[in-house]
């Protein structure tokens, strides 16, 4: 067997641990499955898209690859932007959307079914403003280094995989370390308790959903850099995420990065012995093995 | 051209028609016992494909070809849409509400790459073609032909209406909507809430398996392409529109969702040049989701609310705490 698929599975998997905290988190203190947060994946890199782009057209040399890599300087500037807007999006969502079924009380299945809307219509804005016709970040061909042992990766690769690893410890340090982390670990435990305690709990819920959309616009920006930006790019990433939100436990952040790598490695090894055209089917099988064997998750608590 | 218009109006009716049975399924498991589906696409489709195999003639690259009666294929699509439903139902049901939406979901994924990948059953990305058709018959004289097709439409849409009013005021549909609105004080009364959110689970999955045979046999062709995410939304759209909870809500939402649909697809090709026309078609759908979650903001009772002593309450206290 060809030890590759760990390096494919390790970057997939980075992928889907990075938009499954943000799942995990929305589900936590807002106490609903977002069918949306696909879409943030995919709105982030087109956002970056469009930044770096319109930053290639200002600055002729902002597009000149970088070092090893395969983008410029435009990339990484156009990537601190898309993420404020991700979050901002997510954010004006909420505020549309969401807050004035939280202010009603409407029940959980509703927001569900909200958020069911709401993807298909910012998906399918995606389709109108971009067209479906696949996009990349860079047209430069990189070539695989080899790291012994049998692996390959490319330098974007590498880099993407420290990108991820930077932002789980920011998360992790977030949560663990700070007030707000506090204040939303809090909330998640009882939102009610916490609201008397004097948690600010609307700013706890502006917190989540802005963080949970900047891994998401980190997590979409890597996968239209390694493989291609498309409007279903984040749509198609979904089942692995909610598989992924589940195996870890609901509610656990270094649970959902754990499963999601645990998912992208069984979706490469599934490549390899079955073939590319079950990649999908994998993370229903591990759902369905973990609702069934154990709903809550390997990190989650039992309720 | 008066009698086009005709064939032309039975048309879109029959079509609509087929949307209605499955707005009809899907009103069993959402509005009468509040169980969320988002793999519609998925249970329609696999009755769509039962009946092809049933009913198609012998085809020598593929699996089927059985050349049974119509009716059986119909049968058969029901019967294996709902043993889907059920095995679906059975492992998540007893779970939080949510995570049947999920399981659901990835059905939708799963069968979608089923339909694509089991080329031997299924012929793959090129679909299964030579459905028979009810009345083929008459298939020289268009005009007849339509009203025929949108005849039995209708036939099956009220047979299955007056049957689902008479499960809705028994006995059975009492327990479903108590268990809907409070589960707690339904066990208490002796209810086992699980088996009967897994009948009315099963039930739904049936009437939308015999919702894509009848579909399948009417266009007379079939391919995954039909049974994308979208068609999930629409009829959820149609039954969100025609007020949950109501049959006839469910019917009527479904003519109307179907009719805007036509209406804004005819605009869009007579209107919009062709190279723009998959954007414009893109916008459609944004049109559907920005309008289901306006009327889930507006007037989530839908166009014909629930008419029942035991209407859902809009309002539900654990989550207001939190503004």
């Amino acid at each position: 067997m060809n030890p590759q698929f760990l390096m494919d599975g390790l970057i997939a998997g980075a992928i889907i641990g990075l938009g499954a905290i943000g799942v995990t988190l929305t589900y936590s203190i807002l106490r609903f499955s977002n069918f949306a947060h696909g879409e943030l994946l995919s709105w982030g890199a087109y956002l970056a898209l469009g930044i770096s782009s319109a930053l290639g057209v200002l600055g002729a040399g902002s597009t000149k690859p970088l070092g090893p890599f395969s983008f410029g300087w435009s990339l990484p500037v156009a990537a601190v932007l898309a993420i404020i807007l991700t979050g901002l999006l997510a954010l004006a969502v909420d505020a549309l959307l969401f807050s004035s079924f939280r202010r009603r009380g409407s029940a959980i299945i509703i927001m569900v079914m909200a958020s069911f809307g709401a993807s298909l219509a910012l998906r399918s804005l995606l389709e109108f403003l971009f067209t479906s016709k696949p996009a990349y970040f860079s047209q430069a061909l990189q070539i695989a280094m080899k790291l012994g042992g049998g692996l390959r990766a490319t330098p974007d690769q590498l880099a993407m995989l420290v990108v991820a690893l930077l932002s789980v410890i920011a998360v992790h340090l977030v949560m663990t370390r700070t007030d707000i982390g506090r204040a939303m670990r809090a909330v998640s435990e009882n939102p009610g308790l916490a609201g008397i305690a004097g948690i600010d709990v609307r700013r706890v819920i502006r917190t989540v959903w802005f963080l949970g959309a900047a891994l998401a616009c980190i997590a979409g920006m890597m996968s239209g850099l390694i493989i291609q930006i498309r409007p279903y790019l984040g749509h198609d990433l979904l089942l692995p995420l909610f598989a992924a939100a589940i195996l870890g436990g609901i509610g656990s952040v270094p649970g959902a990065m754990i499963a999601g790598l645990v998912i992208g490695l069984c979706e490469a090894f599934t490549v390899q012995i079955i073939g590319a055209e079950w990649r999908a089917a994998v993370s229903f099988a591990i759902l369905i093995a973990v609702l069934v064997v154990r709903p809550r998750g390997l990190f989650g608590k039992a309720s | 051209m008066m009698l086009d218009l005709v064939a032309y109006g039975a048309f879109f009716l029959t079509i609509a028609l087929t949307y209605a049975i499955i707005s009809l399924g899907l009103n069993v498991q959402w509005g009468m016992t509040g169980l969320f589906n988002v793999g519609i696409a998925a249970f329609v489709a696999v009755g769509a494909y039962t009946s092809a195999i049933l009913t198609t003639p012998e085809t020598a690259d593929r699996f089927g070809g059985f050349d049974m009666p119509i009716v059986v294929g119909w049968l058969g699509a029901a019967l294996v849409a709902g043993a889907l439903s059920w095995g679906v139902g059975a492992l998540t049901i007893r779970l939080r509400a949510d995570y049947l939406a999920i399981a659901t979901f990835g059905v939708a994924v799963t069968v979608q790459l089923c339909m694509l990948n089991l080329q031997p059953l299924t012929g793959g990305a090129f679909g299964i073609g030579f459905i028979p058709r009810p009345f083929a018959g008459l298939q020289g004289d268009a005009l007849l032909f339509s009203l025929a097709n949108c005849g039995l439409m209708a036939v099956v849409v009220l047979s299955l209406y007056l049957a689902l009013q008479h499960l809705s005021r028994s006995p059975w549909g009492r327990v479903l909507r108590a268990i809907r609105e409070d589960e707690a004080a339904a066990q208490a009364l002796g209810k086992q809430p699980v088996r009967f959110r897994l009948q009315a689970f099963t039930v739904g999955g049936a009437i939308m398996g015999l919702a894509g045979a009848a579909q399948a046999h009417f266009i007379g062709f079939i391919a995954p392409d039909n049974y994308m995410p979208v068609l999930t939304f629409q009829v959820w759209a149609m039954l969100i529109v025609g007020g949950s909870g109501n049959n006839r809500g469910a019917i009527a939402g479904a003519v109307l969702v179907w009719g805007l649909w036509a209406v804004t697809a005819a605009a869009v090709s007579a209107f919009v040049p062709p190279e723009d026309q998959a954007r414009a078609a893109a916008l459609q759908i944004v049109a559907i989701g920005v309008g289901l979650c306006l009327m889930l903001l507006l007037r989530p009772r839908g166009l014909f609310g629930e008419v029942s002593p035991l209407a859902r309450s809009s309002t539900k206290p654990p989550l207001s705490a939190k503004e």
